[in-house]
């Protein structure tokens, strides 16, 4: 594993996606195909299955170490990273082997068909054998989760340098269901002739966010803008008398949306349509909120009321295949055309609709329409170029997202915790509160937004206003009044406030602010009322 | 009566009426050694090792200062005081109080592993220690200093076969000599930033020998210096100051750089764990072998590390104080 422990800190040492870029490639030019496999599946997010708790994982360090588990406990948030934690714990090995990253993942493999009670003995052996670095990717490799910024397009690029293979083919043949066991590196890569495989999808095109305002994109003629609707990107496809519906993160859902079985039957065979996955209200033919869908989310099988309840349908943005030809290369205008002529006279119980498209004649005339983005449960405005392709990834340019300003309300601190990870030694994750009559609620946590700067000062400040600790966590003086963002609310009877805000984070630190000036339960209520 | 106290101005000594590194003005103060958050400016007198000295006359000023050999017993009033090597940095002490018969020692910082420039580490016997606790986790264990050597070693021959500057950040007492003392100065010239350039002057001129440096004027350029190394105070790396020098590489030398989450938010391209404080087996085998019965912790993970040591047996607090503000990154 010498070999992709040496790949993994060149990655993990910078920040440049040349070099990281370079690094990879390298690596694909030189290891054996079946850890270029095995690395190619990591780096996409497919790992081996999980064999080990990570319950069991600290217990056994704590042992080996010959540490008190508390220790091991305490340790593990400063360090931020479990993986990280048990390698450093572990007496350094006198006798490190030298073995290949395939080889430690059949290990990991043989471990989940092996008898509980083996797989403790398995894994400290594995540590026994392992040195300090490639002891912390074995265990990466078993808690999962390797963020070095090496993105898929990153990953394909660098296959792309090392095997002389078109970027957009190869971003293409690593989607779908594959793992290092159902495939191998010849025909995932090289095969020429590789019927592709049916259930394919195409590489999701992504936009960028406007930053100013969409002034300077060019003449409003040149642009088709729609609503971004709030639920899950998803690509639907029909190809072979089969369905298979895909999620942006590349997770097959098929199972979990059975209403898309009905598609085979409004639809030819040879499509594949780009759109978002909505719970949808058939009576007044409007998407539900957010929350209706994300309980569908989680669930391998969907109960019956739940079914009735939030019943899913594709609102369809895009055409990328039609009797079976790849469309991505024809501009937007055709596609959508075409998308639009085949989704005529749907049927009611169809589960596919056309996400219909806003007219404008100026900039202004659509910032106007932007607004009313929330009551249209929309997160605001997409705008695609009439001329653009269906890109690979995130390409500047082409297609941008105009989002709504968040939701903001001022909260008054009154947790603090350390980070992890890249911020192990600063306070970084607050709880904040509003206040009801005299008594603070907290309604919400938050992690980001802040400077390093500001996290430094936020820091040391929270070391000398600690007014009582419970474990990690520190009370701290109600002094500090903070801005916090968000991008939707919903009441949530879980919650000492009663709601639930979507992606909040620190807006702004308010120095202007006292304590006592920050927002009250009341005015989150009216937020819930307007927009919940 | 206690031996030593724990006052709002930090480590009181009743019995002499002096204190040890307070960080608020006394009127008489013991220091450990020179790094700033132990040498304070602003009290009446300063006593400290005569290795210790000229560094804290370079950065307090004219100062009311009195010089104690290692080992040598002065009397303060109802105290016997002494002096021992902490093997932090050049002239870092133990403070060793001994009252009617009762020993009392502050460690000050230090490190265990030699590190073949300051005077090493040596154990004091006593019956109470108050120790630091920097890096008071078993997270922190440090590999010797001469694979940590070869590392920058191989790091700095690549930076200049690759026709780039090697810049390493290295708290400008201490860890930048010892760095320079441990490299191999054959691979490149060496040059300094004008804080660590001055504290050499100050070091070699009590006799250290050091390889030779070449200090950073305003006219200083890159390109005059193939394959240099660069030694700066880790503030420098990436300022306007470090751009002469592109193509650079930077790396940093530090305890926190074992950790990986730090190592990246300190955005160096490098990140070399060493430090010139005890690791977790340091702080263990030094508090073992005082043979001390009651521990105070201090600078560190002190509530994880106090607890530790009451769960193997020992009679440890942790001191109480007002100072928290330090940030827990800097070093020294
Ligand atoms: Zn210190
Ligand atoms: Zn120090």
């Amino acid at each position: 594993m010498k070999a992709f422990a040496t790949l993994f800190t060149a990655l993990d040492e910078t920040t440049k996606t040349s070099v990281k870029t370079a690094a990879l490639a390298e690596y694909f030019r030189s290891a054996p195909d079946d850890d270029k496999l095995w690395t190619a599946a990591l780096f996409s997010g497919r790992r081996p299955k999980r064999a080990v708790t990570t319950t069991l994982l600290r217990e056994w360090a704590a042992e080996r170490a010959g540490i008190p588990l508390w220790l091991f406990e305490e340790s593990y948030p400063i360090v931020g990273d479990l993986a990280e934690t048990i390698a450093l714990v572990l007496p350094e090995t006198e006798t490190p082997e030298e073995r290949s990253l395939s080889f430690w993942i059949s290990e990991l493999l043989t471990l989940s068909q092996v008898p509980q009670e083996e797989r403790k003995p398995r894994i400290l052996s594995a540590w026994d054998r392992l040195e300090t670095r490639q002891r912390f990717l074995f265990n990466k490799l078993i808690t999962g989760g390797f963020r070095i910024g090496v993105s898929q397009k990153l990953m394909t690029r660098a296959l792309a340098q090392a095997t002389d293979r078109d970027e957009s083919e190869l971003a293409h043949r690593l989607m779908g269901d594959w793992t290092p066991q159902t495939t191998s590196w010849h025909a995932l890569i090289e095969a020429e002739d590789a019927e592709a495989p049916l259930s394919r999808p195409y590489p999701f095109c992504l936009a960028h966010p406007v930053e100013d305002g969409p002034e300077n994109l060019g003449p409003p003629t040149d642009w088709h803008a729609e609503w971004k609707w709030d639920g899950i990107r998803g690509q639907l496809i029909l190809r072979g008398g089969e369905h298979f519906l895909w999620s942006r993160g590349e997770e097959l859902m098929t199972d979990r949306f059975p209403e898309f079985a009905r598609a085979k039957d409004v639809l030819p065979d040879g499509v594949v349509i780009d759109g978002e996955i909505l719970a949808w209200d058939h009576a007044t033919e409007t998407p539900q909120s957010f929350a209706n869908l994300q309980p569908r989310i989680g669930r391998k099988t969907v109960p019956k009321k739940l079914l009735k309840d939030a019943p899913a349908i594709l609102y369809a943005y895009d055409l990328l295949e039609e009797n079976g030809q790849d469309l991505r290369d024809r501009p937007f205008d055709e596609r959508r055309s075409r998308l639009a002529h085949l989704l005529e006279n749907q049927p009611d119980h169809s589960p596919l609709r056309l996400s219909p498209e806003l007219a404008f004649d100026s900039w202004d005339a659509l910032a106007s329409q932007r607004k009313s983005a929330r009551e249209n449960r929309a997160e605001g405005l997409m705008l695609k170029a009439r001329a653009s392709t269906y890109h690979a990834g995130r390409k500047r340019g082409d297609w941008w997202k105009w989002k709504l300003d968040p939701l903001t309300i001022d909260g008054v601190m009154i947790y603090a915790q350390q980070g992890h990870g890249r911020r192990a030694n600063l306070f970084t994750d607050f709880t904040f509160a509003v206040w009801k009559g005299n008594e603070l609620v907290p309604f919400t946590k938050a992690y980001s937004g802040l400077t390093d700067e500001e996290f430094g000062q936020i820091t040391a400040w929270v070391r000398k206003n600690t007014q009582q600790r419970f474990g990690p966590v520190r009370q701290v003086k109600a002094v500090h009044v903070f801005e916090i963002a968000f991008e939707g609310i919903q009441a949530s009877p879980r919650h000492k406030s009663g709601i639930a805000l979507r992606f909040p984070r620190m807006a702004r630190w308010r120095h202007d602010k006292y304590a006592a000036q920050a927002n009250t339960l009341d005015d989150l209520q009216e937020l819930l009322s307007l927009y919940g | 009566m206690a031996v030593l106290t724990f006052t709002p101005e930090g480590i009181y000594c009743p019995a002499g009426d002096f204190h040890i590194d307070p960080w608020r003005p006394v009127p008489r103060a013991l220091i450990t050694h020179g790094h700033a958050d132990h040498a304070r400016p602003g009290h009446g007198a300063y006593l400290a090792t005569h290795a210790a000295g000229p560094v804290m006359r370079h950065r307090l000023g004219d100062i009311a200062l009195d010089w104690i050999a290692y080992g040598e017993t002065r009397r303060i009033g109802g105290a016997n005081v002494s002096f021992h090597p902490a093997g932090h940095v050049p002239g870092s002490a133990q403070i060793r109080v001994e009252v009617g018969g009762e020993v009392w020692v502050v460690s000050g910082d230090y490190k265990v592993e030699p590190d073949g420039f300051c005077e090493p580490f040596e154990p004091v016997k006593c019956h109470a220690f108050i120790t630091e606790c920097t890096f008071g986790l078993p997270v922190f264990r440090w590999r010797p200093q001469s694979e940590i050597a070869a590392e920058i070693n191989a790091w700095w021959a690549r930076c200049a076969a690759a026709g780039q500057t090697a810049m390493l950040g290295a708290y400008s007492l201490g860890k930048a000599q010892r760095l320079l003392a441990a490299i191999d100065s054959s691979i490149g010239p060496i040059l300094t930033h004008g804080a660590v350039e001055n504290t050499n002057a100050v070091l070699r001129a009590q006799g250290l020998s050091l390889p030779d440096t070449i200090p950073v004027t305003p006219e200083t350029k890159g390109k005059d210096h193939p394959g240099a190394l660069v030694i700066a105070p880790p503030s420098a790396l990436g300022s306007t100051w470090a751009r002469r020098f592109r193509p650079v590489s930077t790396g940093f030398a530090s305890g926190w750089m074992q950790l990986r989450g730090i190592r990246r938010r300190r955005a160096a391209d490098r990140g070399f764990v060493l430090s010139d404080h005890a690791d977790w087996p340091g702080l263990l085998q030094a508090i073992r072998a005082t043979e001390a019965e009651k521990i105070f912790v201090t600078h560190g993970y002190t509530e994880i590390f106090a607890r530790y040591l009451r769960s193997e047996g020992w009679d440890a607090e942790v001191v109480p104080t007002e100072f928290t503000g330090e940030d827990l990154e800097e070093e020294a």
